[in-house]
């Protein structure tokens, strides 16, 4: 792609610095000029994409200068500097055609806003977009691991929901990877390109969520000394993902409601609406039917959110899961400390299948990154995992467990040996009848291996 | 098998990266292939500062920083705590000369504090990482990156900047290491 041709007018040196060190920065090819005659001599029509251009320069007439810019380029896009004083002369260049025009000292964001929404109908975007299709295919690493029939059930649901504008509700307990799945929505829809940004709603003290959210304007609030960008102005054209939506206010319920009625809202303090777009995505732990019957929940709240539901089961519901996460978090936890991967012994595999995951894939991912740190076996052992069990849970937990233990540990043969009965029987260590006679107690089909 | 590490020279301006930031080296270190030795050095500020804005003047203070620079150095990244600016903007994070020898970054503006928040060292910390990477990424001529998660993308909110990674996306690092 050609950078843009910029030229910037001024007749002080350290503005003309300063704009170019800028521009430069931000890949355009930029010239300058002090006079309207280097203006004029450097102008062709075409020459440049975009003309900065102060209208109040010693010894010439800014508004003289653009008419004769128009008439050698009729098509030059000119946005007009100002000092806080001349503002009425730059609303006549307004008038004879000026794109718009800027204040002095400018804000960085608003100069590249409006630089941006010049270059707006010139944009070749698609160019960059086709590269950027080709990396995130060659990069994109499937963070949620699972191979459980309720997780494939899941990436369906994330697969059909991500191709659509839908807004998503993802339920499950906490530490089931709602996150996750709200990014690989995010990382599969047409949004990509843009931020997906993540609020943490019940995280945030009440009075500070409101500000994260809206943001806010100089002088909002005590302490508000400067514009601040909220979380739904940084998800424009992306997703915003609201985490612990049924721990939000009633107050701070009816502000959310407005924005995804209107798709617009105004910062704190402010008076300017702001329009955006996204995608929303939310996700909760709690039972929100009984919130809404509770009153602590609004019913149009609940039923603007709740349109396309994914439910994302506990660690304990789909224990086939266990092993390949397991050994997923030792490779992660190898890669990143530097260190070689391990086993499982027997004995923390056996722990592991059977013990019930109240904190989820969490849990399991701090009780391995635990065993990898403190373990000085070569493989990770019982006493390395941090489970909170007593020796007597322990006990039950096994005693209990025994049988789901037995019927895992046969389709793992099962899927290693794909379904060859004979050498799945010679790696158990027993006979071919007993092996098809717990196949039948366990209702295991070999076909499915 | 070329052994020898470019080296940027991260020069602290009086006394702007505390001592507990004695893992910003290596921090920086594992996103770019650098070597990032810290040198102190002290300069009069008062000579840049601006009353009518109330802020110091970034270019300025960027070319005493440059002959700072150590002999047979390279590039110095200098970090100030106090607030800049360029005489037509309101204020920076940071100024680099494109494909040059010195970049500027401030922490002022980085600060939670500055915005009427909650003090935050981690994130502050993690902020000025960014920015360090993305004024090197400048001298090493790289322009500002559409990517959001890209070190290099423009930030003109501090918030924009912790939507960044502390790192070069796929299509500026093979700009980095073609050249
Ligand atoms: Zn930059
Ligand atoms: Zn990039």
């Amino acid at each position: 792609m050609q950078p843009y041709k910029i030229l910037v007018v001024d007749d002080e040196l350290s503005v003309r610095t300063a704009l170019e060190g800028w521009f430069l920065e931000d890949g355009f090819k930029v010239d300058t000029a002090e006079s309207a005659e280097e203006t004029l001599k450097k102008i062709q029509p075409g020459s440049y994409d975009l003309i900065l251009l102060d209208i109040k320069m010693s010894g010439m007439d800014g508004i003289t200068l653009q008419k004769k810019i128009k008439d050698i380029d009729p098509q030059a896009i000119i946005i007009i500097i100002t000092a806080y004083a001349s503002v009425d002369t730059a609303v006549e260049a307004l008038k004879l055609g000026a794109f718009d025009y800027v204040t002095k000292p400018f804000d960085p964001d608003d100069l590249s806003n409006l630089v941006g929404n010049a270059l707006k109908q010139k944009e070749l975007t698609t160019e960059n977009i086709k590269l950027k299709e080709k990396i995130s295919e060659l990069s994109s690493i499937d963070e949620i691991v699972g191979d459980s029939i309720e997780m494939n059930r899941v990436f369906e649901m994330v697969q059909t929901v991500a191709e659509t504008d839908s807004t998503v509700l993802i339920r499950g307990e906490s530490g089931t990877g709602k996150e996750l799945v709200a990014r690989a929505i995010h990382s599969r829809s047409k949004r990509r390109y843009f931020p997906i940004v993540a609020v943490n709603c019940g995280a945030i003290p009440e009075t500070l969520l409101e500000s994260e959210l809206f943001g806010h304007e100089k002088g909002a609030f005590t302490g508000a000394h400067y514009r601040r960008k909220g979380k739904i102005e940084l998800a424009h054209g992306g997703t915003l993902f609201l985490d612990e939506i049924g721990d939000i206010s009633s107050k701070m319920q009816v502000d959310l409601l407005r924005v995804l009625e209107n798709k617009r809202f105004t910062r704190l303090g402010g008076d300017k609406e702001i329009q955006v777009d996204f995608r929303l995505i939310c996700a909760t732990n709690k039972n929100l039917e009984k919130l809404v019957e509770e009153e602590i929940f609004r019913e149009d709240v609940y039923y603007r959110i709740n349109v396309f539901t994914i439910f994302l089961p506990p660690l304990r519901e789909r224990r086939a899961d266990i092993l390949p996460l397991a050994l997923h978090f030792i490779k992660k936890c190898a890669r990143s400390m530097g260190k070689a991967e391990k086993q499982i012994s027997p004995q923390a595999e056996a722990i592991l299948l059977t013990y019930p995951w109240p904190g989820n894939v969490r849990e399991l991912e701090n009780a391995i990154e635990r065993a990898m740190v403190i373990g000085k076996h070569a493989d990770v052992r019982l006493e390395d995992l941090p489970l909170r069990l007593n020796e007597q849970e322990r006990l039950s937990e096994r005693a209990i467990s025994l049988s789901d233990v037995e019927k895992l540990h046969i389709e793992k043969i099962f899927k290693d040996t794909k379904g060859n009965i004979t050498r799945a029987a010679g790696l158990l260590g027993i006979d071919r009848v007993t092996l098809y006679k717990k196949l039948k107690k366990h209702g295991i089909q070999r076909e499915s291996f | 098998m070329n052994d020898h590490k470019k080296t940027v020279y991260l020069a602290s301006i009086n006394h702007a990266i505390p001592p507990y930031w004695q893992n910003m080296a290596n921090d920086l270190g594992s996103a770019v292939n650098f070597a990032f030795p810290c040198i102190e050095i002290a300069i009069d500020l008062n000579l840049f500062y601006s009353e009518e804005r109330g802020q110091y003047h970034s270019t300025l203070i960027l070319s005493k920083i440059l002959n700072r620079l150590p002999k047979n150095g390279e590039k110095i990244i200098g970090v100030t705590n106090v607030d800049i600016f360029v005489p037509i903007l309101t204020f920076l994070f940071g100024e680099a000369q494109l494909g040059g020898k010195g970049a500027i970054v401030s922490t002022c503006r980085l600060h939670n504090e500055f915005y009427g928040l909650p003090q935050d060292d981690r994130l502050l910390y993690a902020r000025t990482i960014k920015e360090v990477l993305h004024e090197l990424g400048h001298l090493l001529d790289l322009v500002h990156c559409r990517d959001y998660e890209c070190v290099m993308h423009s930030s003109t909110y501090v918030e924009d900047i912790d939507l960044k990674k502390p790192q070069f996306c796929p299509v500026c690092q093979s700009i980095l290491t073609t050249d």
